[in-house]
């Protein structure tokens, strides 16, 4: 195991230093003068001058890059050009609001997702079964930005049963976890009843259930053991869709999170702290999908690593 | 389920196809007077903030959410089958130089880099079909290189290769094809994605820019009224939801049909 997680952090150095690269070039992809398009038009040549020196935009390309390697060896993102602090500073700062919205997002999504789907592989084929198809469906086509701001105005604004904007105590987070898990839990039950459904039809569970067990036990202590690993590769997959909805969910419910700060950032072009969430949110789904690999190996004791 | 997602895209399609001649208004007409107005029997879906009838702004928006959804496949599919074949067919240094671009773009969750490109390339429409052609091909590439993997190892491949027939030949009339129904699942589920994707880009004020409407620029504009007027984010959210899950049924189908 540990042979196998030292070769997968090794492979790990490649796409971490493409993903650095290319958040690199991005600040080279605005069209003209990247200095000019933070400033605006109207903004003294003197201004502009100085901040192109202040990015090291005067520097050849090489010189920039090898700078911008060393300064993220560093864990130095460059300045924020809205607040004038280190763009470390600022992400880490609203860091713990994203990890708190995306695991309950995540929390919500697998406490709908699990029973659902464990529902309609039991009674596969039968109404209930459909009625959770064309739910999960449904789920899936809602854009969460659509979602968002209707549950606003059911549970906030007309029910007045929860707040609909700010980070606070546990009432705060159920409208957007709510909003930001609805499109997970539904692909996340279609694969537990796929799965699950599989595994009910192997020999074991006939063979356990012709020993006596009882649906219950053949389901939750057979079955659905086996049926994780597909879950658990998924749930590990969609955590780059709950990080790329937290950008949404958390403008809608002005959840003061990383995915604000980086809507916020484009709209001020502050360009250095939109690189800093895009590399740090792009970096933690590499390590969740690393961690979503090592965990196989504690669901499913037959997998070996060479 | 998927004759009931051929029938709400059909009727998407010909609602797009149509809609300058079924639409009562236009789309950009302003009745001041009757801003925010709910629906009636003249303006069946309301009028949004600036009294404009949101059901042409609907039907036309429906062209944009197209429009741009068979861009951003087409142009996808199409990079993503050369680069998917080509690593494929040629393996070796060829099939790992192109699998490491796609492992980096991977990297990046969803729709994050499009925003990202997007918003250093300045909002447009085109803008938001180049940034999200250039990381949505990642997953036709993944499919077509797979079903090519397994069709270089069948016998009329190699009987192919045989008789002399050229590298290109070969993947364009006998391989390609073999990949050609995984890659028109990839791209009817394709479709729904850049569908939202486009939605949630102009929900940031990052696609569409007004006067034309889109979707989820409606969305977006019709927040700062939610309590008022509910009808400005209510209808064009249902129109997004109701063409991506027309397009999930037959895709889901198609996956059923060719296994």
């Amino acid at each position: 195991m540990l042979r196998y997680l030292a070769r997968r952090l090794f492979l790990t150095i490649p796409v971490l230093l493409g993903v650095a690269t290319l958040v690199f070039a991005l600040i080279h992809l605005i069209p003209g003068d990247p200095a000019r398009a933070m400033l605006g038009d109207v903004a003294p040549d003197a201004d502009v001058v100085q901040l192109r020196r202040l990015l090291g935009l005067d520097q050849p390309l090489a010189v920039q890059y090898v700078a911008f390697l060393g300064g993220l060896s560093r864990a130095d993102l460059g300045t924020s050009l809205r607040t004038g602090a280190p763009v470390a500073t600022e992400i880490l700062a609203r860091l713990p609001a994203t990890f708190e919205l995306a695991v309950a997002a995540m929390v919500v999504a697998l406490s709908v997702a699990i029973p659902l789907g464990v529902i309609a592989a039991v009674w596969r084929g039968t109404v209930v079964d459909h009625a959770a198809t064309v739910l999960s469906l449904a789920g899936v086509s809602m854009p969460g930005f659509w979602l968002g701001p209707l549950l606003a105005i059911v549970f906030g604004v007309e029910l007045g049963w929860l707040p609909v904007s700010g980070r606070g105590g546990l009432e705060h987070i159920i409208l957007p976890a709510v909003s930001l898990g609805a499109a997970l839990s539904a692909v996340l039950s279609r694969m537990t009843r796929v799965t699950l459904a599989d595994q009910l039809a192997e020999p074991y569970v006939v063979a356990a259930r012709a020993r006596g067990a009882s649906t219950g036990r053949a389901v939750l202590l057979h079955a659905f053991r086996n049926s994780l690993i597909p879950i658990v590769t998924l749930a590990g997959l969609q955590v780059g869709a709950v990080l790329t909805g937290a950008v949404i969910t958390e403008t809608i419910f002005a959840w003061p999170g990383v995915g604000r700060l980086l809507v916020q950032s484009i709209g001020s072009r502050d360009y250095p702290t939109v690189q800093g969430c895009i590399l740090l949110i792009a970096v933690t789904y590499i390590g969740v999908n690393l961690a979503v690999d090592c965990l196989y190996v504690a669901l499913d004791p037959r997998i070996r690593y060479r | 389920m998927r004759n009931a997602g051929i029938a709400i895209v059909g009727v998407v399609v010909l609602a797009a196809v149509l809609g300058p001649w079924l639409i009562p208004f236009d789309p950009s007409a302003q009745e001041l007077a009757l801003r925010l107005e709910g629906p009636s029997r003249q303006h069946w879906l309301g009028l949004d903030e600036l009294g404009r009838d949101i059901l042409s702004r609907v039907v036309s928006g429906a062209r944009v959410s197209l429009a741009v959804g068979l861009i951003v496949v087409s142009v996808s599919a199409f990079i993503g089958a050369i680069a998917g074949s080509v690593a494929g067919y040629y393996g070796g240094v060829v099939d790992d130089a192109i699998s490491r671009v796609i492992d980096v773009l991977l990297a990046f969750p969803g729709v994050l880099l499009a925003i990202a490109l997007v918003a250093v390339l300045g909002p447009s429409l085109t803008n938001v079909a180049l940034a999200l052609s250039s990381i949505g091909w990642v997953g036709y590439a993944r499919v077509v290189r797979a079903q090519v993997l397994q069709a270089r190892e069948f016998e009329y491949v190699v009987a192919a290769r045989a008789v002399g027939a050229g590298s290109p030949r070969i993947l364009i009339r006998h391989i390609l094809p073999a990949a050609l129904p995984a890659l028109t699942v990839q791209a009817t589920l394709g479709m729904g994605g850049a569908i939202l994707s486009e939605a949630a880009l102009s929900f940031l004020g990052l696609g569409v820019q007004p006067p034309t409407p889109s979707w989820g620029a409606m969305i977006n504009y019709g927040r700062a009224h939610i309590l008022d007027a509910p009808h400005l984010t209510v209808f064009p959210g249902l129109a997004i939801a109701l063409l991506v899950l027309g397009l999930n049924l037959l895709g889901d189908g198609l996956r059923e049909r060719f296994g």
